[in-house]
């Protein structure tokens, strides 16, 4: 190559990447934009939630009862009880079922078995199912013949237990797997069966991601409004449910939605205080699972 | 997924020994442990029969293609006004679907690309976890941001002239709601593209923006589809957005301006309505349950095969 040669071509890689450079600039800041669009679209809804709701929440909101009439007098605490019984009630479900399903698929399955691959296929297409259709198979199967509970707080608890069921299987499977071999064949070599290992070395050491997903699951949970509007749960009551067989009772999503749609602004603007309580406790609980995650989460 | 090592199986079988008091015990608990693994299994077959057992009944009383092919959706409607022609429903949920694409899926892969191939690891940390808030926001608290904040907002502000509830305003909430899940699944798909082929990339030459457009993201295409995919059935049913914002009436119209209701509302509108469960109009909650189940379901599948493509090609 001549040296002429060589300086065309070099003058034509300056070129093309002082023009690249102006469109890598532009790209840049496209790409910035819409990562500000999600920002923007979150920034603006809770100041605009803040904004409306702030000036109804009070203590008396928290504690009265709603009001079909009187916008002044109304309250959530039908809701929240019932929320927090609904929560307390999936987490008895799902604890149980979801940390034993992620043990047996973890430690027990084999994956040549057909049928453990049909239970993991199943759980990933359960993840997707719409949660109006859980509330269906809760009014067809939960509320209706065989369990036929009624629509009860109990049935509301199942039926929200069954939907978010995955994503406590699939984060408890997630830590099981975390937990290094080395520590398994330790317990097993000194003479521990398996069971005996798992029960004392493999679920401690998973503990807080199991944690993690319970408390992911719930908050999941908390905010669903169709599966409990399908099984027929009421959008306000004007007392406490007494336990978890009572036919009469709301959550918080539901009594919002009666709020939200109602023609009346300023029952609109409750809604919207109704809705920073339930963001207070989201972020309750979401706060629960970080300081748990970064408080005992072991690095092996 | 590949990942279960042989060392979780089981003790190695040199171990093994005669049934013991211990080893029954042990069979006992698998038992149990699988056991509380079906019910997963459990759940999907009860939703495919409920769903089954109605339908059925249903189309007897309907017939297939007067379901299928009318284009008439009046269920709650009395006598001759009457009519079960789901097109309008279907037509809405993807038309509704549509517009929250056009939203969610520039952005939600602009911010991807950004996020895995510009940002500083330090800025990632941070700004991830606030994109994934995003996705848990309850689906009420973005119907209550629809009806009362977008719908002012395209009204008033805009000056287009969009009814109380219109599917324009419902539509891009939706995309909002959906851009977390493209966006994160998004930028898994690029950040597990290997770092050798952006080396190579940049080795010869190429800008950072060619290196994002003509190697990384078509590397890591499957995965970027595996996330849209799941945004949009995610989009299709979703419920409480539609039901606040966008209206109760199923409208074959290609006007945003006007109200639209899809599946997953329909039928949280249907069992909130006073209507007999034996009748023909309680059914159509079923058969309406049973459509938008095996469209998600076909969606679904279709983004767990594309995300198994990319893993065998980097994993």
């Amino acid at each position: 190559m001549s040296v002429a040669e060589a300086g065309i071509a070099r003058r034509t890689v300056e070129r093309a990447s002082s023009g690249q450079k102006v469109k890598d600039l532009l790209f840049r800041a496209a790409l910035l934009l819409s990562l500000g669009v999600g920002f923007l679209a979150l920034g603006v809804l809770l100041v605009d939630v803040a904004a409306d709701g702030a000036s109804s929440l009070s203590w008396d909101f928290i504690t009265n009862f709603p009001s079909r009439i009187s916008p002044e007098r109304s309250g959530v605490q039908s809701a929240l009880v019932g929320t927090l019984l609904l929560m307390v009630t999936t987490a008895v479900f799902i604890v149980p079922v979801g940390v034993a399903s992620a043990i047996y698929l973890e430690e027990y399955a084999d994956r040549d078995r057909w049928w453990n691959r049909l239970i993991e296929v199943n759980i990933q297409n359960l993840a997707a199912v719409p949660s109006v259709v859980y509330g269906i198979l809760g009014l067809a199967f939960i509320v209706r013949a065989p369990l036929s509970l009624g629509t009860v707080v109990l049935a509301g608890s199942l039926t929200l237990g069954l939907l978010v069921l995955p994503v406590v299987i699939v984060v408890g499977r997630e830590a099981i797997r975390a937990v290094p071999s080395s520590i398994r064949e330790g317990s097993l070599a000194l003479g521990a069966t398996h069971w005996q290992t798992i029960w004392k070395q493999t679920l401690p050491g998973a503990l807080p991601g199991i944690a993690t997903g319970v408390i992911l699951a719930l908050s999941r949970a908390i905010g669903e409004t169709a599966p409990l509007l399908v099984i027929g749960a009421a959008l306000f009551t004007r007392f406490n449910p007494n336990d978890i067989t009572s036919d009469q009772f709301t959550a918080l999503p539901l009594t919002i939605l009666r709020f939200v749609t109602d023609a009346d602004a300023e029952f609109k603007a409750l809604g919207a205080a109704a809705i920073l309580v339930l963001l207070a406790i989201l972020v309750v609980m979401n706060a629960g699972a970080v300081y748990l995650r970064n408080r005992y989460e072991q690095k092996w | 997924m590949e990942a279960s090592s042989p060392t979780t199986a089981g003790p190695p079988p040199g171990l093994i020994r005669q049934r013991t008091r211990r080893s029954v015990g042990e069979q006992v608990i698998k038992a149990l442990l699988a056991l509380a693994a079906v019910i997963s299994v459990l759940t999907t077959t009860g939703i495919v029969v409920a769903l089954i057992r109605d339908t059925v009944k249903f189309l007897q009383e309907v017939g297939v293609s007067d379901y299928l092919f009318g284009t008439e959706w009046t269920p709650l409607a009395g006598g001759d006004q009457q009519s079960f022609g789901v097109v309008p429903l279907i037509y809405d949920t993807l038309y509704l679907t549509a517009i929250g694409l056009l939203v969610a899926v520039p952005f939600g892969l602009g911010s991807a690309i950004y996020l895995s191939e510009y940002a500083s690891p330090r800025f990632r940390r941070v700004v991830k976890p606030i994109i994934e808030v995003l996705a848990g926001v309850p689906t009420i608290v973005f119907g209550y941001f629809a009806l009362t904040f977008v719908t002012p907002l395209l009204k008033d502000t805009l000056g287009i002239e969009v009814s109380t509830f219109n599917a324009l305003s419902a539509g891009l909430v939706l995309g909002v709601l959906v851009l977390p899940t493209i966006a994160t699944v998004a930028d898994d798909a690029l950040a597990s593209v290997p770092q050798s082929l952006r080396e190579g990339a940049f080795g010869l030459g190429a800008s950072r923006m060619q290196v994002s457009m003509r190697v990384v993201f078509p590397a890591a295409l499957s995965g970027v589809v595996a996330g849209i995919v799941l945004g949009a059935s995610r989009a299709i049913g979703e419920t409480v957005i539609i039901l606040v914002a966008a209206g109760q009436l199923a409208n074959l119209t290609i006007d945003p301006t006007e109200q639209m209701q899809n599946m997953a509302a329909f039928i949280a509108a249907t069992s909130q309505a006073d209507v007999s469960t034996q009748g023909t109009e309680g059914l159509t909650i079923f058969a309406v349950g049973a459509t938008l189940f095996l469209i998600t379901l076909v969606l679904n599948a279709i983004s767990i095969r594309f995300v198994r493509k990319y893993r065998q090609v980097y994993e």
